[in-house]
């Protein structure tokens, strides 16, 4: 896809998005699709330093937590509108994210995976003992009654959220094609042999997690204001880090676009699942289609079609 | 001299949490240390373990040991059955580490929401006489419910210690950890050495929730606190060295224990994540490293 269309398609989704919310009323659907945006955000950041650079991270629930948990700060202490507590969650975030990539220089490949966990676990015992942001118990939030503009402030809080999966999939899009995502690649198929070819693999492994960091933070930050209650264990959720993982990898690693396929099948089916079924089982079933793609279709959803298309055009060139 | 009585407890109760930690990272020692598999639901099999004693606790008396016993050969056939997927799956094609990795990642939480659905999340636990039994030894108490889990550990690891370096099997799981190209040549077949590997692996899983769920009550998802302390147990030890394991288990068992005793309870888990992070970052090869 060139830039123009990209633009085009981008633009399309956010008007469409804005011109829902001025016909529907019924407020579940916009709780619900700010879930599944939020995963296309989090599949998508979770992807550029897992799907593009090759560094597998288990730890998206400490990045999301702390964009929120940096939000309830702003909250309780100078009670911040919500591009403050955006702008601060994404750099909080992203500066882990920057620590993280420094960890890379010790630790590649399964070290790194356990690390980023071992991150989650800590970062998460710190908030259980910080009791300004609630600790144990958590603490409560009031979200503002209305928007400007808006019928509601969740339907505000969808349209950001929106605009935010909006950004994350326009990085993305762009790193895949710029010298970045190319110097990416090489990274992920043989570091050492990158290195040696000039590719400045530490400044690129920086940027792919600090801008991985800080989209993570960017989906955590409205966080508070949705749920209106913020307690560590909900917050650091294992679900987070299997959700962000399992998408990409069914939708496809390779492009901006497996990310969201992932994220809107599989958050769609989630949402359906919890409201017909029940929550727990709906995990089971996404446990069970992540194992079921990395054995049979590794190269995800995006992948099976890649081959499809290429099968039925060798035909009609043969 | 209430401080020194509380130092000492503390030290005490971290030996023998120690032994206990041991006998959790056995298998990943295996696993992960000798086979190069990532298991990383190794100790969501330890909770299956758990699960298992406590029903076999309620239903028919059994004592806990006695049902992690009888349950090893089955946690054995399991463990051949996950390394055959595995292996067919990610091993031959070569495309094992990172793959694999999602693919236990994947595992984990499907026994974990299994288990959850099958038992909620309230706290099990086990009965048996000697559980709730403890003896004094001048100013220190020893526990029961610590100390058996501590002589079944350490003697867990005595026995696969003896395993790995006196018999036949054993000695070719080594070899296989140094160089499978070689044991190839000399006409063994390392797709069956780690067969064995990994189902002795998942079988100490059975033993050890046992003894999880006798030290105290268990819910599904405390599986992942364990998650960073037997990969910090087995990094620390030097990858696959069973002395070594041991040996990091009791400093992570002092460690926490300490911690517990004078931060409080909620900062213990953080310590073997801390612990791992620096292991990780200062010394990989870990205090035994080959």
């Amino acid at each position: 896809m060139n830039a123009p269309a990209f633009l085009a398609v981008i633009v399309a989704v956010l008007a469409v998005g804005l011109a829902v919310t001025r016909v529907l009323d019924n407020q579940y659907y916009y709780f619900a699709a700010y879930v599944v945006l939020q995963y296309v955000v989090l599949a998508t950041a979770w992807n550029i330093l897992g799907g593009y650079t090759g560094y597998v991270n288990f730890g998206t629930p400490a990045f999301f937590a702390l964009g929120a948990y940096t939000a309830v700060v702003l909250i309780r202490s100078v009670k911040a509108p919500l591009g403050v507590q955006l702008l601060a969650g994404a750099v909080v975030s992203g500066l882990l994210g920057l620590a993280l990539g420094y960890l890379t220089l010790r630790l590649r490949g399964v070290f790194f995976s356990i690390a980023t966990l071992a991150l989650a676990v800590v970062l998460q015992t710190l908030f259980v003992n910080w009791n300004y942001t609630g600790g144990a118990r958590g603490i409560a939030l009031t979200r503002p009654a209305t928007a400007a503009l808006f019928g509601s402030y969740v339907q505000f809080l969808f349209v950001v959220m929106l605009g935010l999966a909006a950004l994350a999939v326009a990085t993305a899009w762009w790193i895949e094609r710029s010298w970045v995502g190319r110097g990416l690649a090489a990274i992920r198929d043989n570091e050492e042999a990158a290195e040696c070819m000039g590719v400045p693999t530490l400044r690129l492994k920086l940027l792919a997690t600090t801008v991985s960091g800080v989209l993570m933070g960017l989906a955590g930050a409205p966080f508070p204001y949705y749920v209106t209650f913020v307690e560590p264990v909900s917050v650091f959720d294992l679900n987070y880090a299997v959700n962000s993982l399992a998408m990409p990898m069914i939708g496809g690693t390779t492009t901006w676009v497996g990310p969201v396929i992932g994220a809107v099948l599989l958050g769609t089916a989630q949402q359906i699942a919890t409201v017909t079924i029940s929550s727990a089982l709906n995990l089971l079933l996404v446990g069970l289609i992540l194992v079921a793609f990395v054995i049979l279709a590794p190269e995800g959803i995006v992948g099976l079609v890649q081959r499809l298309t290429r099968r039925s055009a060798g035909r009609a060139g043969a | 001299m209430i401080a020194l009585d509380l130092l000492l407890n503390a030290l005490a109760a971290g030996i023998l949490l120690g032994g206990f930690y041991a006998a959790v990272s056995l298998g990943i020692a295996v696993a992960f240390g000798l086979l190069d598999i990532v298991n990383i639901a190794h100790p969501v099999f330890v909770m299956l373990g758990a699960y298992v004693a406590y029903i076999m606790n309620l239903r028919y008396g059994f004592d806990p040991i006695l049902t992690g016993l009888l349950f090893t050969p089955v946690f054995y056939a399991l463990g051949v059955v996950l390394y055959r997927i595995y292996y067919v799956s990610f091993e031959r094609k070569g495309a094992e580490s990172l793959r694999g990795l999602v693919f236990f990642f994947g595992i984990l939480f499907i026994v974990e929401v299994s288990l959850l659905l099958a038992f909620g999340v309230d706290y099990r636990m086990v009965e048996a006489r000697y559980v709730g039994e403890s003896i004094k030894i001048g100013p220190v108490g020893i526990a029961f419910r610590l100390l058996v889990p501590f002589v079944v550990g350490v003697a867990l690891t005595g026995a696969l210690y003896l395993f790995l370096s006196r018999t036949f099997y054993g000695r070719a799981i080594q070899a296989v950890a140094q160089d499978s190209f070689a044991l190839r040549l000399m006409g063994a077949n390392p797709f069956k050495v780690k067969d064995v590997a990994f189902g002795l692996a998942i079988a100490t899983a059975a033993l050890a929730g046992a003894l999880l769920i006798m030290i105290g009550p268990v819910e599904p998802a405390m599986n992942r606190e364990y998650i960073g302390r037997v990969f910090a147990v087995t990094v620390l030890g030097g990858m696959g060295s069973i002395g070594g394991t041991l040996v990091a288990a009791l400093i992570l068992g002092i460690a926490e224990s300490l911690t517990s005793t004078f931060y409080g309870p909620s900062w213990a888990v953080a310590v073997s994540f801390g612990i791992l992070l620096l292991a990780l970052a200062v010394r990989p090869s870990g205090l035994f490293g080959r």
